[in-house]
């Protein structure tokens, strides 16, 4: 007999006859609600991300970035970088030269304003999951029609097959006396660029 | 119907669930220990305050419980066909599943792919499965050294000492205890390191990248499975679960077969209860989720191993199979009383606090585990702050029936956790027995209800500070 065998027939026995399959009560806060973006602004930066809400995105990623290198995904639009900072696009990049830059640009797939949580898909303008991760700098791109209300909302919009990655606020942690200390493994300076074009 | 296919207890000689002794007696250490319950009562008042103002700002909080609740209820009774679901999706997303038994086929598994990719070294996200299984021993003994990379976990394994909290295992430090861990024990660490929480962070930080980036298999665990698509999902902090499940070849996750949620919607549901109930956060910092292998990111070999090691004799107690609902946010530890004053190693197992009082004993069998239905109060605050409505109070009333206790015995732990709850009756309970001085080895001068306790155990001796000071100097 197989593992797997052994284990089903197991849980078989323990369910025993009891096979009533119980219903799941769903009256929580579901379906679309209206987006506040202030709201959404504030939440970000109650998690200590630096929030951006601007009409411009080449000349903010300058002031971020100042003298500093970027690496980008290989999708990224072009014309969101300002011209005379230097870019390394991601083609199969090492794991060295990603963490050699100083920032990267990335768009998202979807942000929830009632969590101040942004969720990257790996999309051609998002990348490689490694991308967003070693640099210690993360400039993240948002466009007002990305942002939802509510987690059931984003749930909703995502795509289940594709590697995914909730970020709210830099890498902190809560292990010293339970309180949150930013600042650990992940890139500890968390910038959103809040598109709101004119 | 063959024997072999009956529900089984996790095996003894293999893992973290049984402690050297019972929980009278290892909490009396634990008891004497003030720095130890300040710490302690630091980090669970904080925790609770954080926690509760995030809950507070959900108007649907208790609609997202019962859903939570009614969710795991509908996973259980369908168990069987939501992991075949899973192993089906994953292996179609090009990963491959493994079934373990129990701990010792779990940790041959693993360490048999580890030996597969002929690496020495894995680094490991803190989860709390591979702990049970005490997977770190095992690979150890084959001659791999595992590396953990969560902070805590960090804070545990170069202080050489064991976990006591879910969520943060190295709760019992404070953050100076921390700074001499880091220096005693660190490689490389700058001589001029402070008690600064972000200064300890940013040691840890430039610690583990070169271990990150060189490291070519990891081990995690999961805190969700997603049957209907496959999809794993591991909830984090700092981002080293992050590098953990991106930067390596080899991906090895072990997850218990309570873990498996039906759809992927029901996300919707766990990723809000979750973080406001456990780190007191709106969101957790970092949630990844990835299905099988994805070409071009992230580890191109993943393998999931499902753990039973008795879970199906838990599942097979009517009343106690809820304590598989757990979605091990720790708030029950946070909020429980006895917890706050004896810590986690008083409960001898991984799972401490009111859930492993209800869990650990129907995972090993209650004769192994038989002090722990006591370690409670029946006060009920684990009840109310639970997410997913685990009714604690009431498994532990029905495990107490099957513990093999003299009667007396029973009522006096009873009684002894419930006078821990209530700082009065302990003053003057306590008070009564240093008066007497007659706090012989089997403190038969004690008053009730200590005396019953003492009777038939050794008598937890008085903290030097009595109870009643250290609570007024909360
Ligand atoms: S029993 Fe409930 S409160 Fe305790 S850790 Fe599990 S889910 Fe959290």
């Amino acid at each position: 007999m197989s593992s797997k065998e052994l284990i089903l027939g197991r849980i078989r026995q323990a369910l025993g006859s009891s096979t009533a399959s119980p219903g799941v009560p769903r009256d929580y806060r579901r379906g679309a609600a209206p987006v506040d973006l202030d709201l959404l602004v504030e939440r970000l930066a109650d998690y200590k991300a630096v929030v951006h809400r601007v009409p411009d995105v080449p000349d903010t990623i300058r002031t971020i970035i100042g003298a500093g290198r970027l690496v980008v995904p290989p999708g990224l639009p072009a014309d969101w970088l300002p011209p005379e900072v230097p870019v390394t696009r991601d083609d199969q990049l090492s794991a060295a030269e990603i963490s050699a830059a100083d920032g990267v640009v990335t768009a998202a797939a979807v942000a929830v304003v009632e969590t101040g949580t942004i969720v990257l898909d790996a999309s051609p303008d998002q990348g490689r999951r490694i991308l967003s991760l070693l640099p210690d700098l993360h400039i993240c791109v948002l466009r007002p029609e990305q942002v939802v209300a509510s987690v059931p909302e984003a749930v909703a919009r995502l795509t289940p097959g594709r590697p995914l990655t909730w970020i709210s606020g830099p890498s902190a942690t809560s292990d010293i006396e339970l309180n949150r200390v930013e600042g650990v493994h992940g890139p500890r300076n968390l910038h959103i660029v809040l598109w709101e074009s004119a | 119907m063959t024997f072999l296919g009956m529900p089984a207890h996790a095996p003894r000689g293999v893992g973290h669930l049984r402690g050297d002794e019972s929980f009278p007696a290892a909490a009396r250490t634990a008891l004497a220990n003030p720095q130890l319950r300040r710490n302690l009562q630091h980090a669970t008042t904080t925790i609770r305050g954080k926690s509760g103002r995030v809950i507070a700002e959900l108007p649907d909080w208790e609609e997202l419980r019962s859903a939570g609740s009614a969710l795991k209820a509908y996973t259980m009774a369908n168990l069987p066909r939501l992991l075949e679901q899973l192993e089906e999706k994953v292996t179609a997303a090009g990963g491959v599943v493994h079934w373990a038994a129990d701990a010792n086929e779990a940790n041959r598994i693993v360490t048999d792919l580890i030996k597969e990719t002929g690496e020495q070294r894995v680094i490991k996200i803190k989860s709390m499965a591979t702990q049970e299984i005490a997977l770190n021993e095992a690979l150890e003994a084959a001659g791999i050294t595992p590396v953990e990379t969560d902070l805590a976990e960090l804070i545990v394994q170069l202080g050489h000492d064991k976990p006591s909290h879910i969520l943060v295992p190295a709760i019992h430090r404070n953050r100076s205890e921390i700074r001499e861990i880091f220096l005693r024990e660190m490689p490389g660490v700058d001589p001029a390191l402070t008690d600064d929480p972000p200064e300890l962070a940013g040691a840890a930080r430039r610690y583990l990248r070169e271990t990150f980036l060189s490291t070519r298999v990891a081990v995690s665990g999961a805190n969700f499975g997603i049957a209907d698509t496959g999809t794993l999902a591991v909830v984090e902090s700092e981002g080293n679960g992050r590098m953990c499940l991106t930067l390596p070849d080899t991906l090895i996750t072990v997850m218990g077969i309570e873990k498996v949620v039906p759809s992927w919607q029901d996300l919707e549901v766990f990723l809000q209860l979750l973080p406001r109930a456990s780190t007191g956060e709106r969101m957790n910092p970092y949630t990844s989720m990835w299905t099988g292998v994805t070409p071009g990111d992230g580890p191109q070999n993943f393998h999931l191993v499902l753990l039973d090691n008795g879970r199906t004799a838990v599942l097979a107690d009517e009343v106690g199979r809820q304590a598989l609902h757990c979605i091990r946010c720790s708030a029950c530890l946070n909020v429980c009383p006895v917890y706050e004053r004896t810590g986690g190693h008083a409960y001898g197992s991984v799972y401490p606090g009111p859930i492993g009082a209800i869990l650990s004993p129907q995972l090993t069998g209650i004769e192994d585990n038989a002090s722990l239905p006591y370690a409670s109060s029946l006060c009920g605050a684990c009840f109310d702050a639970c997410p997913v409505k685990i009714d604690i109070p009431s498994i532990l009333v029905h495990l107490r029936n099957q513990a093999p206790h003299p009667r007396t015995e029973k009522a006096a732990m009873a009684a002894a956790a419930y006078t821990m709850d209530r700082p009065k009756l302990y003053e003057r309970a306590q008070r009564a027995a240093k008066l007497s001085k007659l706090l012989g080895k089997r403190g038969r001068g004690l008053p009730p209800p200590l005396n019953g306790w003492a009777a038939s155990r050794d008598l937890p001796a008085p903290p030097p500070e009595s109870f009643r000071d250290w609570w007024r100097g909360r």
